[in-house]
């Protein structure tokens, strides 16, 4: 999984393939408010589409939609934008979560509470989305010493066999 | 023999209440302190709280937040968790 797929078939229907069970996923988080979904099932679907891009084209791939070290960063962002929102409900005198306390101009109180609900969504998804690609590149960056009787070795190229290698040298 | 139990789930199902309706049994009952139960409310206040048609999503993120605010908790606990245990440190890269 650390290398690019040789099967053509698989590089170029993963291709296809991520963008639209990444629009879903987007579709899924907006529309949680009318149909079945929410962010945590949008978030699911968003880190689908990234880790089947990795799964194909190799660990490099789309780094710069959830680059590898910013996974668990955006995740405390959308954790916080979630917590964040209570905290702001909360500076307006309402109780925490409590969206309908913050006063908007010209806007009732149940449509406030609409965006709220959305805005909660947004901090669901972003964090889940992240959190699980996160697992992934964690788990595919355990050192290679470490998983000789995994699978393939991370340089598969490299004369030197996999037991000789001194770890501290690497 | 998954057939006949198939339709014996079937045939059960098709007499349960009409999913939201506020009149089915379930909704009737009265909690300990001898008022309606919170699903009756949910199902009769939910549009007009939050303007929003599916009462699963206001139930999630609205009357129960704090709850959800813990699910995500959990959730980004897993990933700094496994970062912790999982992630090689760069020093250790040649």
């Amino acid at each position: 999984m650390t290398h690019k797929s040789v099967s053509i078939i698989i590089l170029v229907a993963s291709r296809a393939l991520a963008r639209v069970i990444q629009l879903f996923g987007i579709y899924v988080i907006i529309h949680g408010h009318y149909s079945p979904g929410g962010g945590f099932q949008g978030g699911a679907l968003l880190a689908a589409g990234v880790i089947l891009m990795r799964m194909a084209y190799g660990r490099e791939a789309s780094q710069s939609e959830v680059s590898t070290g910013a996974a668990i960063p955006l995740a405390s962002i959308g954790a916080l934008l979630f917590a964040g929102t209570g905290l702001i409900t909360l500076a307006f005198g309402g109780h925490y979560m409590d969206y309908g306390a913050v006063p908007v101009p010209g806007i009732e109180e149940p449509i406030v509470r609409y965006y709220g609900i959305l805005l909660v969504e947004f901090g669901i998804g972003l964090a889940v989305m992240t959190v699980l690609v996160a697992i992934f590149d964690d788990m595919l960056s355990v050192p290679p010493e470490e998983r000789v009787e995994g699978g393939a070795p991370d340089e598969s190229s490299d004369p030197v066999p996999v037991e000789r290698r001194n770890p501290m040298t690497r | 023999m998954l057939v006949v139990f198939a339709g014996l789930m079937i045939y059960a199902t098709l007499h349960l209440p009409e999913r939201g309706n506020p009149e089915a049994p379930m909704h009737q009952e009265l909690n300990l302190v001898g008022k309606p139960v919170a699903g009756a409310y949910f199902i009769q206040n939910a549009y007009r709280d939050a303007a929003t048609p599916n009462m699963v999503t206001v139930v999630l993120a609205d009357y129960r937040s704090v709850d959800t605010l813990g699910e995500v908790i959990v959730v980004f606990t897993a990933g700094v968790a496994c970062f912790l245990i999982l992630r090689r440190r760069e020093t250790d890269d040649s």
